[in-house]
């Protein structure tokens, strides 16, 4: 009869002790594809406009100086904000160069969405900054630089535009591809598309 | 134990400035260290605290003084 018992516990032991294994497998599978965030931010920076650059480089620095991981992917028409304030037309065939003077580059030339009023929009936003002490997008940019936000050039868009590495402003990560990107965005606890 | 307070004077910018300064002066300096946050940013009264909720450091207090300015105090993570 007690021989009878042991045999029933042992079994269900056994039984208890293999559903704990299948248990922690399945734990270790998802273990392996769930994802790590960090204390992280990566911001696409995709529209070129003064009103996206502003809030882009705003928000990289602040998250730099409150001890976050930060990073900037320029793309398409942010591309043009990180061109070397000297440099004037770029690109190698008619297409490449209209759509650079259409698109002058370096932060300082970014225009407004809204408002832009030939030109006329921007001075007064930046007349009211200096005003009220904002640093503006191209100083916020080398301030970037300086508290280590990584500052990324997409390639594609480079190629598309005809963009070289030399017409970019200094200091730049090297260029990345869409995965590269989605990858950052992955891990950042706070990814943003501005 | 030296109790030397350094003082960032961010009177007068507007946000990010005065994080930004703050975040600079803190950056070589020990663990421990206190420093002293000046700033006319209203923004700052709800921004130093989420800064340093952010960052891990500890803000020590928080005053607004006789002329309407802010007051600070931080003092860097070990």
């Amino acid at each position: 009869m007690a021989v009878t018992e042991d045999r029933i516990e042992d079994a269900a032991a056994l039984a208890d002790l293999l559903h704990r294994v299948e248990a922690l497998e399945a734990a270790e599978i998802d273990r392996g594809r769930a994802v790590q965030k960090k204390n992280k931010m990566t911001i696409i920076a995709w529209g070129g406009n003064l009103d996206r650059i502003w809030p882009t480089t705003i928000l990289a620095t602040t998250a730099a100086a409150s001890g976050l991981e930060a990073s900037v992917f320029f793309t398409f028409w942010g591309l043009f904000a990180i061109v070397k304030p000297g440099v004037r037309i770029t690109g190698e065939n008619w297409m490449q160069k209209m759509m650079s003077v259409m698109n002058p580059g370096s932060a300082q030339k970014a225009k407004l969405s809204h408002y832009q009023f030939l030109g006329a929009g921007p001075a007064m936003f930046k007349k009211l900054a200096d005003e009220h002490n904002v640093a503006k997008p191209d100083e916020l940019l080398a301030l970037a630089q300086d508290l280590g936000v990584k500052l990324i050039p997409c390639q594609m868009t480079m190629d598309l535009l005809g963009l070289k590495r030399e017409d970019l402003l200094d200091g730049l990560e090297e260029p990345i591809g869409a995965a590269t990107a989605i990858r950052e965005m992955r891990e950042a606890a706070i990814p943003l598309f501005i | 134990m030296s109790t030397t307070i350094t003082t960032v004077d961010a009177r007068g910018q507007s946000c990010p400035g005065p994080l930004v300064g703050l975040a600079r002066a803190l950056k070589d300096a020990p663990g421990g260290a206190t420093f002293e946050l000046l700033a006319t940013d209203p923004g700052s009264k709800s921004d130093v605290p989420s800064w340093a909720e952010l960052s891990g450091n500890e803000l020590v207090s928080a005053e607004t003084l006789e002329d309407g300015s802010f007051r600070y105090v931080i003092r860097k993570a070990m």
